[in-house]
């Protein structure tokens, strides 16, 4: 074995395991080692069950009905929003759009603010870390209406230049869009202060909070951004549903991106009028069970607590850190001073795809390739990268697992002398 | 349901290592009658294949690129298995070599040579694309493909 006791570190006795049924499957015959939350988490038994309670007993839809489960249903969904609003700290339920998921969250932004506000000429400034969807919706747009993308770049450790983004941030910004997490290297971004920095020289700010909302207490407000975009399937809660915090004042001027039922007044043949923030966002159906399960699932996260669940995977984090940075022939990319609980490595003479299938047959579940951020791997003239994301539910022997893994690869690969 | 293990040693075995580790007729073909780039964004494999046919038949041919053991191993192990060949052998060889990667009962019955170790894949349907994307690169070189070959 390659991990040394000395680099243990003492990591909080959190161990919620058991709340999740599909950690105790095997797969290829060995115990799940499940360490891709950074692509989605598993789902706690309260969650799975909220969304099956909802089907077995509540299921209508809303805002139609005049029957009793129409409303029941209704009520069931509008107390979801307001759950995520006190879980963003959010002023009021009417500054939370449910959408599919961030990337719909940073659509509805590009389309319906971005087209009724940006002009040729004007910059959007986004970084280097950003994951795809924080970069395509805004080529679309730039591509539509003659804007032009600004790119904060990062130093070798995965943090932003913030003397560049000085520099880049100007009286031609009109938007500033930024990862609150990076996503590939676990990279926390000073999200406060840059906001703070762009709303001096009159820019909007959007945060892609997908990677952030799970592993610390995120308050909008606080922030002082104007957008901020997060996924449920990230926080433990099913796929299919997210959310987009917009600034009321915002909200409220921007037009329809969506047409369909649900966001109109009135609708006729001569022209329609819209229904208020949020409805005017939400054109159709929405995923009323999903948002009521987003909702148990903030109940679960904040019945264990967040500063709790900070304080585990910052330990977490340092132990991974050391355990598998000592494994001769591991190289740690991304090892800014703020991260969150993302390890991004790579093993000397081991692809990542092929260190990912190693890994597999041993029961640990990574990711391997370019975490939907070209950009950035482009940057560390990498082709990609092997991440393990931890997620509340990860406990060091999991860490161990990887770390025992890691060295059968390097065995089957004949790059390290076996111990 | 449990699944069991498939077993690595079938995906690696000791003639990938090696090729992964030295591969052959790894550089640039100069001059070339055939060319085409091959790219996988998923992974990150990207390569080249160069060949120079001459009256139907495949005189030489090389690569050059960067990617995973499977698909460095594959492409370094194409160019030996098709080096001389003629044109419409090199194109049977690809059909059977795809079906023998991902459908065993497609598979004819041939000797494979060394690409018999490719058999292995099938047990790792996430692979099967590392291990092609030399040989659909090959294809669009022979067939004048404007687009770089993909396997995503």
């Amino acid at each position: 074995m390659s991990t040394t006791p000395s680099a243990a570190v003492a990591v909080s006795d959190l161990d919620v395991k058991s709340d999740f049924p599909i950690l105790s499957r095997q797969v290829h015959g060995k115990p799940l080692v499940y360490l891709d939350n950074g692509a989605t988490t598993q789902k706690p038994l309260a969650v799975i069950e909220a969304e099956r309670e909802f089907y077995l007993a509540d299921n209508a839809n809303i805002h139609r009905g005049v029957h009793w489960l129409s409303q029941h249903a209704t009520e069931r969904y509008d107390a979801a929003r307001a759950r995520v609003q006190r879980f963003l700290n959010a002023a009021a339920p009417e500054e939370i759009v449910f959408t599919r998921g961030t990337t719909e969250a940073i659509n509805l932004v590009a389309n319906s603010w971005g087209r009724a506000n940006l002009r040729a000429g004007d910059e959007i400034l986004l970084t280097t870390l950003e994951h795809h969807s924080n970069i395509v919706p805004w080529q679309l747009l730039c591509e539509q209406l003659g804007c032009t993308l600004k790119v904060v770049p990062v130093n070798a450790a995965g943090e932003l230049e913030l003397d560049a983004f000085e520099q880049l941030l100007g009286e031609r910004t009109r938007l500033l869009a930024i990862t609150h997490v990076s996503n590939a290297l676990g990279t926390i971004n000073p999200v406060a202060e840059l906001c703070a920095r762009a709303r001096a020289v009159g820019a909007v700010t959007l945060i892609d909070g997908a990677q952030a909302v799970a592993h610390a207490r995120v308050d909008v407000q606080a922030i002082g951004c104007d957008f901020y975009a997060f996924s449920g399937h990230k926080l433990y809660a099913p796929t299919g549903i997210g959310a987009l915090y917009a600034r009321r004042e915002l909200l409220d001027a921007m037009p329809p991106w969506q047409g369909g039922g649900d966001m109109i007044y009135t609708v006729s043949f001569t022209g329609s009028t819209w229904a208020p923030a949020p409805q005017r966002f939400e054109a159709g159906t929405p995923n009323i069970a999903g948002a009521i399960a987003l909702a148990a699932a903030i109940d679960y996260l904040d019945g264990i607590g967040l500063e709790r669940v900070a304080a585990h995977e910052d330990a977490l984090l340092a132990h991974a850190t050391a355990t598998i940075g000592a494994i001769e022939g591991v190289r740690l990319i991304g090892t800014a001073r703020h991260k969150a609980a993302i390890l991004s490595f790579l093993v000397d003479g081991i692809h990542p795809h092929d260190l990912g299938t190693i890994l597999d047959t041993e029961g640990v579940a990574i990711r391997a390739g370019h975490h939907c951020a070209m950009p950035l791997m482009e940057c560390f003239g990498l082709p990609g990268t092997a991440r393990a994301s931890l997620a509340l539910y990860n406990t060091p022997a999991d860490i161990d697992a990887l770390a025992a893994a890691i060295d059968k690869a390097q065995q089957l690969f004949g790059t390290r002398r076996t111990a | 349901m449990n699944i069991g293990a498939p077993d690595l040693r079938e995906l690696y075995q000791e003639v990938i290592f090696d090729h992964n580790r030295k591969p052959r007729n790894y550089r640039k073909l100069d001059p070339h009658s055939h060319h085409a780039r091959g790219h996988n964004p998923l992974c990150g494999d990207q390569l080249e294949v160069f060949l120079q046919v001459k009256d139907g038949i495949v005189e030489d041919v090389s690569f050059e690129g960067q990617g995973c053991a499977i698909s460095t191993a594959s492409a370094s192990l194409m160019t030996e298995a098709i080096k001389g060949k003629p044109l419409a052998e090199v194109e049977a060889l690809f059909e059977n070599f795809h079906a023998l990667l991902t459908d065993s009962n497609a598979a004819p019955e041939r000797d494979f040579g060394k690409l018999a170790v490719f058999a292995g894949v099938r047990e790792f349907p996430a692979r099967v694309k590392c291990a092609t994307l030399a040989w659909h690169t090959l294809h669009n070189a022979l067939s004048g493909a404007q687009e770089a070959a993909r396997t995503e």
